[in-house]
């Protein structure tokens, strides 16, 4: 990339000797998520820093929400672009140029995919924020470097999914990442979040380092670090001594397999997610988990799709890995938030099999089954942070004993989004499991299609069990249906909204699927060429509208 | 012939104005919602707008019965509403011969089993748990698009796990779970099967996946080799439901530790919803396989019938013995389905819903017990007859009907399956008729115990059926007696849709024509219908020949 960038400055002199140097141009619209969140976070940090001790309670908080809500609404006119619209409800656009496109010098590309990502990984900094309103109070952590934190890295999700360049990626990777791994030993009073901050830290600097190992051979092996370059190049030409781009390929599928914590590579996962801020798990299931899948989806199947027979069956078997083993090893857990990572590692196996389909249907399924995955885990979790009670530590599974009879509410929204990770029918979890494995019968992996379902089965009986532990025991055979308001839990309002919203959603999505199915369809990741405008920004200062200095092809 | 099989099929679109399939459906999901929404601290105000509901989804169902065109074979009052477009998922929803008495079935049931049994505690979650089951229920008959299909098939799973793990007996998690992950299982490979059958056969537009159920039948694009396969997907989901040997230890654990709405339900609906997708899922979707299959799942259905009576005789709690009759008596049904003639599949709809009304009885009785003596073992019970001679005189002819004593609608049932079996396959039904008199030996000695004798101490007491109770079972005794003596107009309205059913199996596979006897007609005065059919059958003898196959 930075070969790239040189290549397209070209100083030309000029009659009057002047030296007129072009840079890539820009479409700032289209970075305008990314900005929103980037500034927004700095200007939370700025600004706290001068309010101190005089901020209103809630304020981050709802800042945090109304910077996230604008970064998903700036993507509302690109979507239109990217999608040919010509309206957007009662505003009339008039499109210049449509469809997915390149830019920031082929940095970044904008397509439906990384647009629905964007949008996901909004939607992950709202449940975050309000998740953690009342338990940052609660654990007097109160202050803006949580909400600042998770703004930060869902910068990095977001260039991670808009990410046309490996460069770029490892980016975003590193800037999602780093913010993560503060989040996870955020808890100072708890040594288990520290433990986790570190052992985050260490294990995912090391899957980075294998990750931009990676990188380093693709390049060695392609020329390029260029999404579009590496994937023209791979339809040109026939690797024969392919060693370096197999071993680039299998080292950045470690690197990005890590993030999502498919098996093997997922033993940090149970006891980060157990130590970390439940709040901050939250995020780290669902918007780390969106990024990183994010980059699955750009590397392997857009930009090394058509040398899928390679990496295909490394992936299969990865996904079996992770659906069965996450899913064994969930239920001999006996905290809940263990239980829940285990599981989140079987899901990770899921997004896996659509991946391995290699199909428009698998990025649909993929689409569609992170976007679920982030209301179904945020609101588990968002459970989890209210039972966990002051001092984040009551995550056993005897702690939801009766939580029917004190929060019947609580229970009842905890048992909707379980039901619906064990993909029962009418919630939007049976959805993305079924186009999950409609994308694996359709690429004729049935086997893997019926593992996935075997192991969804053997997951079931994780829910089953803390839906018993809250609903059928606790006392209640042969009494009345007594709410008990004695041991009844606070819920914070802003905790409450969100497990609200991620069950209305949950089961919104799950009676009228078409909604989000529609979008997950559009979403398709495009390998589109960065196009030098004729009439590119000149750093000269005159004679720019000369237009010499273009680099185009 | 598959042209005209269509048109047969959408016929009767638009017959009739008023949306009574959907209805049936919304009616009780309505009622759920609205009594989940209800407070807890006035438990009488749910369970009367259970009751309602249950009772205005059973109106609705015999509505329907009267409305059904008796001759029609093809699917009646179908509506259709797209769904998820991209897939071709569509509420479609129709019902032919087959899935009519079903439907009744279940909305006789459900008020019946609201009436005969009230929760222990928590009436607000029972009564929506309850009612939810219901519309489930009626979903999944009425479905003709797979995947509905299957979503109805499998939302049953939760109240019914709910209503056994919270409001059961005993070890009623463990019952509960077993329960939820055995079926869960055998659903998951139901569901593959269904997405590889949607992809491969490419009925939507263009070639694309379609789930839309009379779409899929006329395509005809599997090789034989995956129809077979897709057809073992779908047929162990569906022997987990029935439940065939050996996927049957879930059943007596999720009997025994339910509540008696519970049991009456599970066994007088849910277990047919395994038969009934073995037919509609299974024979028609998947002629050829079916055909191939059909020995393996005689042999199964035989040892069910055998093996489910020996050990329910073997039994020492009441309600455990009636859930491995319900092993027996569906293993009927299950061996008059591949006996794959028309006696056979007649005989075997005629079984669910026969063995839907004993079986439902049955438990009922055997809640009216436990509410007395809070126990179902058969060693603590003895001469109840003497102390509660009608309890005991019900119990007497619901357990004739049960066993298949002629004149009561037992009978009729197992005697077409039998015979059907007998034309196809005379030896599987020679030892499947053993079966009966198993049936009749098991209940005459759980009768001999528990109500002969004189009545120790702690029976003394037993009082005899309320009125409320009597109430409760006169409309069961009645159709008991009815099905009995008179089943013709169930006949009637079954046989036109089975002899579609066998039709197109014929046409379907090749070299496979339907098993009957030369002189059929000597053989099957038992029923005017039957006799009308076999007539034409053989003629149909005359022409090609075809002998029973054995």
């Amino acid at each position: 990339m930075i070969a790239s960038l040189l290549a397209q400055v070209p100083i030309e002199p000029i009659d009057s000797g002047i030296v007129h140097v072009a840079g890539p141009s820009i479409d700032w619209l289209a970075l305008l998520p990314m900005l929103i969140l980037l500034v927004g976070g700095l200007l939370t940090l700025t600004f706290s820093s001068f309010l101190k001790k005089h901020a209103p309670k809630r304020l981050f908080t709802w800042t945090t929400v109304a910077i996230a809500v604008a970064a998903a609404i700036s993507v509302v006119p690109m979507w239109a672009r990217v999608q040919g619209w010509n309206s957007v409800l009662w505003w009339n656009l008039d499109q210049a140029h449509t469809g997915p496109f390149s830019t920031a010098g082929g940095a970044v590309g904008i397509d439906g995919f990384s647009l629905f990502i964007t949008v996901v990984l909004c939607a992950g900094v709202v449940l975050a924020a309000l998740l953690a309103d009342g338990f940052l109070r609660r654990e007097s952590m109160s202050g803006p470097e949580f909400y600042v934190l998770v703004l930060l890295s869902a910068v990095g999700g977001v260039i991670m999914a808009m990410s046309n360049d490996l460069i770029v990626l490892f980016i975003g990777l590193e800037t999602l990442s780093i913010a993560v791994y503060v989040l996870a030993g955020m808890n100072l009073r708890r040594v288990q979040s520290q433990e986790s901050g570190l052992k985050y830290f260490i294990l995912g600097a090391f899957s980075s380092a294998f990750l931009l190992y990676g990188i380093a051979m693709l390049y060695g092996a392609t020329g390029s670090t260029n999404f579009v370059d590496i994937r023209d190049f791979m339809a040109a030409v026939v690797p024969i001594h392919n060693g370096l781009l197999l071993l680039g390929l299998v080292l950045v599928l470690v690197g990005l397999a890590f993030k999502i914590s498919a098996v093997p590579f997922h033993a940090w996962s149970p006891d980060v997610y157990d130590g970390a801020p439940t709040p901050a798990t939250a995020w780290m299931a669902s918007g780390v988990k969106a990024a990183a899948v994010a980059g699955l989806v750009r590397v392997f199947m857009l930009t090394f799709s058509n040398y899928a027979s390679t990496w295909k069956p490394i992936v299969y078997v990865l996904a079996i890995l992770s659906m069965v083993i996450g899913a064994a090893l969930a239920i001999v857990q006996s905290n809940v938030k263990r239980m829940l990572a285990y599981s989140s590692i079987s899901h990770a196996g899921f997004i896996l099999m659509a991946i391995e389909a290699n199909s428009t249907n698998g990025i649909t399924a993929a689409a569609f089954y992170v976007a679920v995955y982030t209301f179904m885990v945020a609101g588990s979790f968002g459970v989890a942070t209210i039972v966990g009670r002051k001092g984040d530590g009551n995550h056993q599974l005897s702690d939801y004993k009766g939580l029917v009879r004190s929060n019947p509410w609580l229970a009842g929204s905890f048992i909707v989004l379980l039901l619906a990770q064990a993909g029962v029918p009418f919630t939007a979890g049976f959805f993305a499991k079924f186009l999950a494995i409609t994308a694996a019968a359709d690429a004729h992996a049935v086997p893997l299609a019926i593992i996935a379902m075997v192991s969804a089965v053997i997951s079931a009986f994780l829910y089953l069990r803390i839906i018993v532990a809250m609903f059928m025991s606790g006392g209640d055979d042969g009494t009345e249906d007594v709410i008990d308001r004695s041991k009844r839990l606070r819920v914070p309002f802003a905790a409450s909204l969100a497990i609200g919203i991620c069950v209305v959603v949950t089961v919104g999505y799950g009676i009228f699927p078409d909604l989000l199915l529609h979008p997950a369809r559009n979403a398709t990741p495009a390998a589109v060429q960065f196009e030098r405008p004729t009439d590119s920004i000149n750093l000269g200062s005159a004679g720019s509208s000369s237009g010499s200095t273009t680099a185009g092809r | 012939m598959t042209a005209s099989l269509l048109s047969s099929v959408f016929a009767s679109e638009g017959a009739s104005s008023f949306p009574i399939l959907p209805a049936l459906i919304f009616v009780p999901m309505i009622g759920a919602v609205l009594i989940a929404l209800m407070p807890s601290s006035r438990p009488e105000l749910s369970r009367q707008m259970a009751i309602i509901t249950a009772l205005l989804t059973g109106i609705l169902s015999i509505a329907l019965l009267i409305e059904f065109k008796t001759d029609d074979a093809g699917f009646q009052f179908v509506v259709q509403q797209t769904w998820v477009q991209s897939l071709d998922i569509k509420f479609f929803l129709g019902v032919d011969g087959i899935s009519l008495f079903l439907v009744v079935l279940t909305g006789i049931l459900f008020p019946i089993a609201l009436f005969a049994a009230k929760p222990e505690h928590s009436p607000k979650g029972y009564y929506a748990w309850l009612t939810l089951l219901m519309a489930g229920c009626m979903g999944a008959f009425l479905s003709l698009d797979l995947f509905l299909f299957f979503l109805m098939f499998e939302i049953t799973l939760v109240p019914l796990y709910m209503l056994i793990g919270k409001w059961g007996h005993g070890r009623r998690v463990y019952a509960a779970t077993k329960f939820f992950l055995y079926t869960m299982l055998g659903s998951a490979f139901m569901l593959v099967s269904i997405v590889t059958l949607a992809v491969l056969a490419g009925a939507g537009d263009k070639g694309g996946v379609s789930f839309d159920f009379t779409k899929i039948i006329a395509t005809d694009n599997l090789a034989t080799s995956t129809g077979r396969w897709l057809f073992l997907g779908m047929a162990i989901a569906f022997a987990v439901k029935v439940p065939s040997f050996p996927f049957h230890t879930w059943l007596p654990d999720a009997h025994t530790e339910a509540p008696t709405a519970g049991s009456i339900d599970l066994a007088g609906i849910l277990l047919k919803l395994g038969t009934y997708g073995f037919l509609r899922y299974g024979l028609e979707l998947f002629p050829e396989a079916t055909v191939w299959f059909a020995p393996v799942m005689l042999t199964l259905a035989t040892i069910g019938v055998v093996y489910g009576g020996i050990v329910a005789a073997m039994q020492r709690n009441l309600k455990r013995l009636v859930a491995y009759s319900s092993v027996a008596h569906m293993g009927f049904a299950l061996m008059g389905l591949f006996a794959l003639n028309v006696e056979g599949i007649e005989g075997s709809v005629l079984q669910m819903i026969n063995h839907g009304i004993t079986t439902g009885a049955l438990f009922i009785l055997l809640g009216f017990l436990y509410t007395r003596r809070h126990t179902y073992e058969i060693s603590q019970l003895k001469g109840i007859a003497k102390v509660a001679p009608i309890f005991a005189g019900v119990f007497t002819l619901v357990m004739l009907a049960s066993i298949g004593v002629p004149g009561l609608n037992g009978f009729v049932g197992e005697f077409l399956v039998l015979l059907g079996t007998f034309i196809a396959h005379r030896w599987w039904a020679v030892i499947a008729a053993t079966g009966v008199i198993i049936a009749a030996l098991y209940l005459l000695w759980a009768y001999q115990r528990v109500f002969q004798g004189e009545p120790d101490e702690a029976n003394k007491t037993f009082p005899d059926l309320k009125i409320s109770e009597k109430l409760v079972m006169v409309p069961l005794v009645g159709l008991i007696i009815f099905l009995g003596i008179y089943p013709k107009p169930v006949l009637d309205r079954i046989a036109p849709s089975v002899k579609r059913v066998v039709t197109r199996l014929e046409v379907q596979v090749d070299g496979f024509h339907e098993p009957i006897t030369r002189n059929g007609a000597d053989l099957l005065h038992i029923t005017e219908s039957s006799h009308t059919l076999t007539g034409e059958h053989a003629l149909g003898v005359a022409t090609n020949g075809q002998g029973a196959n054995q």
